[in-house]
């Protein structure tokens, strides 16, 4: 399994753009990719289980793959992390 | 006329006659289903038209109002495919064999409570998302030509709600304005109006459209979040006024902001905000103020009972300069008399109060009242660029005595290890004839002098501002008043001083030209003044006749 911890710098945090972005690249792995956050985790694949988070500018969230692909979409995703939150 | 209150969303005005929207109300009834097959084909067949319609929303919705706003009904197509969203319909439909209309509307149910339910008001803000596209995915059921009526003219649209989708549906060439019942300043319709540049009132609450009919005429003002519906004559021509000041305004901010106050010689000014309490620092700022040229600390006097106390001043006095960055502000001490008065001060009765026991005059005399307020200047004045200026002077040693107290302010901070700026600059009104005549020697005790024009023209004139008998003899032009500001402008740069102007005269552009021959250096004005002076200066040029 690969994961990351990421601290969120958009000022709305994760809003319904990155969301539906997140999930789309998500979709696209054969790993299961989740997001954890307070200990509460949910797929980064279900756009409107990440939004229910709320995550928060400044708030720290752990993102996680798991599968055959993992090294790729981890790396992916903490790209679009990067971009855009 | 009626009025009712809402939450402005775009700062605009419109006035027009009233088309009501009513959305197609598509009820939704439970009924038992045998084929659970073909009610699944039914949802997915659905689901694939409404996708279709929210491309076709997209792609007109990035042709009006920009990609950023337009993604909003990229996510809606995100979340109609969203996992949890279709499981919960699916699973609605085969374990309680019902339609699945039903099982849309019971899905959108929970998935808008747990937004609403959700702290952030911007998540809040997701649940009309949710509703939005579930009622699309119901109407893509039925066997009617979905379609709301649009108008046909020019109108105010007031409706219950609008979903985003129906926002940008709208010709904006039919549409003056968005009333609705509810909704919040987040949604996604406040801020499809805001990029549309359309004037919209949201959450004016929900009698509102029981109240008004088609063909009403509204007033509707963004700014405010007031609606006005059948507005009298007079309020109707004070309206109208209020909308070609805001469209004049408008064309002058898309071309002066941003831009120097310069002449066409290259000769700069500065061009500063008057205000009159802490609220009004966004519209100096909105009105690319450079500075705060005067900030009347009266409003934290009057209209209480009591004195206020050193921390409530302190906190008023560091947010104006936490908001206004590095940029200068100017606050002038305590400025009332008989005229202006709050009941606690106990001042007397006057016959003749502009020239009475005011100002600076009671400052003097009541020092714990002056210290108070210096101290929370000064101790304010760690927190941004400030001024600190004193009404109403007409000696030299009136001008000692304020130093002599201003030391004494700021040794007690020092001893205490309360941080403030040494170097705060310390300026006084010139406002009566005397304190302009003696400039030269009131110019080596200050940094700065702002010339109170109001003042200064009732004193050299003898004309009571008050007096209406008086009035036509109150001439600002008068050349008596121009000849005091110009010896006053001379005086303070022979001592290397700044000068400023913070009377109404500021803002008087047949007057700009004359003030920058004479050299001013400030000139400070309502907030809605700024970009027109700046035209003014910019339209000047000194070396020409």
């Amino acid at each position: 399994m690969k994961s990351f911890d990421y601290i969120i710098k958009d000022k709305i945090g994760i809003h319904a753009r990155p969301a539906g972005m997140l999930a789309k690249a998500a979709k696209e792995f054969r790993s299961e990719i989740f997001i954890e956050k307070n200990g509460k985790r949910v797929s980064l694949a279900k756009l409107m289980q990440v939004m229910s988070l709320g995550v928060k500018c400044g708030d720290t969230v752990t993102v996680s793959a798991e599968g055959e692909d993992e090294d790729i979409a981890s790396e992916r995703i903490r790209e679009l992390f990067s971009e855009n939150l | 006329m009626r009025k009712y209150f809402g939450k402005g969303v775009y700062g605009a005005i419109a006035v027009g006659k009233i088309s009501l929207f009513r959305k197609k109300e598509t009820e939704v009834c439970r009924h038992g289903i045998s084929d659970v097959e073909s009610e699944l084909t039914r949802l997915a067949k659905a689901k694939e038209k409404a996708t279709a319609e929210l491309s076709e929303i997209y792609e007109r919705a990035l042709r009006e109002v920009g990609e950023d706003n337009a993604s909003i009904f990229e996510t809606h197509i995100m979340m109609l495919d969203d996992d949890d969203y279709n499981e919960s319909i699916r699973n609605i439909i085969e374990n309680r064999h019902v339609n699945a209309e039903y099982a849309v509307a019971v899905t959108a149910e929970n998935f808008a409570g747990m937004f609403s339910s959700m702290e952030d008001s911007y998540m809040q803000g997701r649940a009309a998302d949710v509703k939005d596209i579930s009622s699309r995915l119901i109407s893509c059921m039925s066997e009617e030509e979905a379609g709301d009526a649009m108008p046909t003219e020019e109108s105010v649209i007031c409706a219950d709600d609008l979903a985003p989708s129906q926002t940008v549906l709208f010709d904006k060439e039919k549409v003056l304005a968005f009333v609705t019942c509810h909704g919040s300043r987040n949604s996604h319709t406040a801020i499809l109006a805001r990029n549309m540049n359309i004037p919209a009132v949201v959450g004016v609450g929900k009698e509102f459209l029981s109240e008004i009919k088609d063909g009403d005429t509204a007033f509707v003002d963004g700014y405010t979040g007031e609606v006005i519906i059948n507005p009298d004559e007079e309020t109707m021509k004070m309206m109208k006024e209020k909308q070609k000041n805001d469209l004049e305004k408008k064309e002058l901010l898309k071309t002066l902001k941003g831009k120097e106050n310069i002449t066409l010689d290259g000769r700069k000014i500065n061009i500063y905000a008057n205000i009159g309490s802490v609220d009004h620092v966004g519209a100096a700022l909105f009105n690319d103020a450079g500075g705060i040229g005067l900030f009347r600390s009266e409003f934290l006097y009057l209209e209480r009972s009591d004195y206020p106390s050193e921390k409530t001043q302190f906190d008023a006095y560091k947010r104006v300069l936490e908001c206004m960055g590095g940029r200068k502000v100017i606050i002038r001490t305590l400025d009332i008399g008989a005229d202006k008065k709050a009941d606690y001060f106990g001042l007397s009765h006057e016959e003749n109060p502009a020239m009475g026991f005011r100002a600076i005059r009671i400052c003097l005399e009541r020092t714990d009242i002056f210290k108070t307020q210096l101290r929370a200047l000064f101790r304010a004045s760690a927190y941004g660029n400030l001024g600190i200026m004193f009404p109403m002077i007409t000696s030299v040693r009136e001008v000692e005595r304020i130093l002599e107290i201003c030391d004494e302010v700021k040794k007690e901070l020092s001893s205490e290890g309360t941080a403030y700026n040494a170097k705060t600059e310390i300026g006084i009104m010139i406002e009566t004839p005397a304190a302009a005549l003696i400039s030269e020697k009131l110019a080596r005790l200050v940094d700065f002098f702002s010339i109170g024009t109001n003042d200064l023209t009732q004193y050299t004139l003898a004309a009571d501002r008050q007096n209406p008998l008086a009035e036509q003899f109150c001439d600002p032009h008068h050349e008596a008043v121009l000849r005091l500001i110009e010896m006053t402008a001379e005086n303070a740069h022979k001592q290397g001083i700044w000068v400023g102007i913070c009377g109404e005269l500021a803002s008087d552009t047949s007057l700009t030209r004359e003030f920058l021959r004479m050299g001013i250096d400030e000139l400070s004005v309502s907030p809605t003044y700024i970009l027109k002076v700046r035209e003014a200066v910019r339209n000047t040029d000194l070396s020409k006749e």
